[in-house]
């Protein structure tokens, strides 16, 4: 067959000539696409935490520009490790941490477990469990006020109808004993949903015949359970609890809605503390090591977290 | 025991990460406890260094 017009004139074109009229380079082209997300990723992320690091070591406040800035070395660490106040801080994150997360584990399982069984009304149980999730932190935070109300709130009421006690007679956000659960219980009830949708996508991806292989080896469901059921959901359940760990320890404004960090320091947790060294006293060199160190910390548990979730995924 | 020792030697990766894994949660843990202030002044530096361990000892081989 013999060439096209367009084959003919291609063939008599210098390559030189032919680069200039197909223009770009098709590596050219892919990094034209890519460069504006890349500059966005430089500009969002990595340059404030360069920056973050380099205002670490100085003693600047954002409140005072024309101050001289003063380079004070590892001057603000060495502060913040040893300041009382943040290790309490620190304690009272601990304690958010572990029992938000092990309440939302085991109620989000049981939760998925159950619903994943098939029984009528099964679509409107689920998005009724999964409502909670779709509401703000801060109108949450102010439901949540209105619930541990003494006089009127239906929480107090509740708990008194059920332990004979008068619902006045405590308040859960303004007992320094009481108030570190009311945050613990209202996290747990927005955010449990999440971890049930995880189990939830986990238990629907175990294939039926593995079951019914099971069934005729007279496996108990008891042992079909811990041998087949959780091995399979175990990586979805620690992604679970490794999303809910960083937002935990990043919480803010559920806790500042509810609580504000009160009574005294007692819910303050450390993004809350972070943010008043930040912008109530204005010690952006200080809170600049503090971000550091909060940061390292998620940083690491994340890489030993993903690290096990590989892993886990291996089997 | 032996074989992590061994992998430690070796620049071996898993036994590298393992150490650096340990240390980034004796950090956290160090962090968080209810007991000494001495032991949350070290614990930054502790978890520092577990994490600088763990991006470097990815790059070794297996």
């Amino acid at each position: 067959m013999s060439p096209t017009h367009f084959e003919r004139a291609a063939e008599a074109t210098p390559p030189m000539l032919a680069k200039k009229i197909r223009g770009l380079s098709d590596r050219a082209i892919a990094w034209i696409f890519v460069a504006p997300t890349i500059f966005l990723l430089l500009a969002i992320n990595i340059f404030p935490l360069i920056w973050t690091i380099r205002l670490s070591f100085t003693n600047f406040r954002v409140n005072r520009p024309n101050a001289e800035v003063q380079f004070v070395g590892l001057d603000n660490y060495r502060r913040i490790l040893s300041d009382s106040d943040i290790w309490l801080t620190m304690q009272t994150t601990a304690h958010f941490l572990i029992w938000t997360i092990l309440l939302q584990v085991l109620i989000g399982f049981s939760l998925a477990y159950l619903i994943n069984k098939k029984f009528r009304g099964n679509d409107l149980w689920t998005t009724i469990i999964v409502f909670p999730m779709m509401l703000s932190p801060a109108v949450v935070g102010n439901f949540w006020t209105f619930l541990y109300q003494p006089q009127i709130g239906l929480f107090n009421y509740v708990v008194g109808f059920l332990t004979h006690t008068d619902p006045s007679s405590f308040s859960m956000i303004g007992d320094v004993n009481l108030a570190p659960w009311a945050i613990v219980i209202v996290d747990t009830w927005m955010w449990t949903p999440f971890v049930m949708l995880i189990c939830l996508a986990g238990l629907r991806s175990i294939p039926g015949s593995i079951y019914e292989a099971a069934e005729c080896d007279r496996a108990s469901k008891w042992r079909q359970f811990w041998t087949i059921t959780l091995p399979m959901v175990l990586p979805f359940l620690m992604l679970a609890v490794l999303f809910r760990g960083i937002e935990n320890f990043k919480m803010f404004d559920l806790v500042v809605q509810l609580t504000g960090g009160g009574p005294g320091s007692i819910t303050e947790l450390t993004s809350i503390n972070l943010k008043r060294e930040a912008f109530e006293k204005w010690r952006t060199g200080y809170s600049s090591a503090y971000a550091v160190i909060l940061f390292v910390t998620v940083f690491g548990l994340a890489s030993i977290y993903v690290k096990a979730l590989n892993k886990v995924k291996e089997r | 025991m032996s074989s992590f020792i061994s992998g430690l030697m070796r620049f071996r990766r898993g036994a590298w990460e393992m150490l650096a894994s340990i240390m980034i949660a004796l950090g956290v843990v160090m962090m968080m406890q209810p007991f000494a202030l001495s032991l949350f002044s070290y614990s930054f530096l502790v978890t520092l260094i577990g994490t600088m361990m763990f991006i470097i000892t990815s790059h070794f081989p297996e």
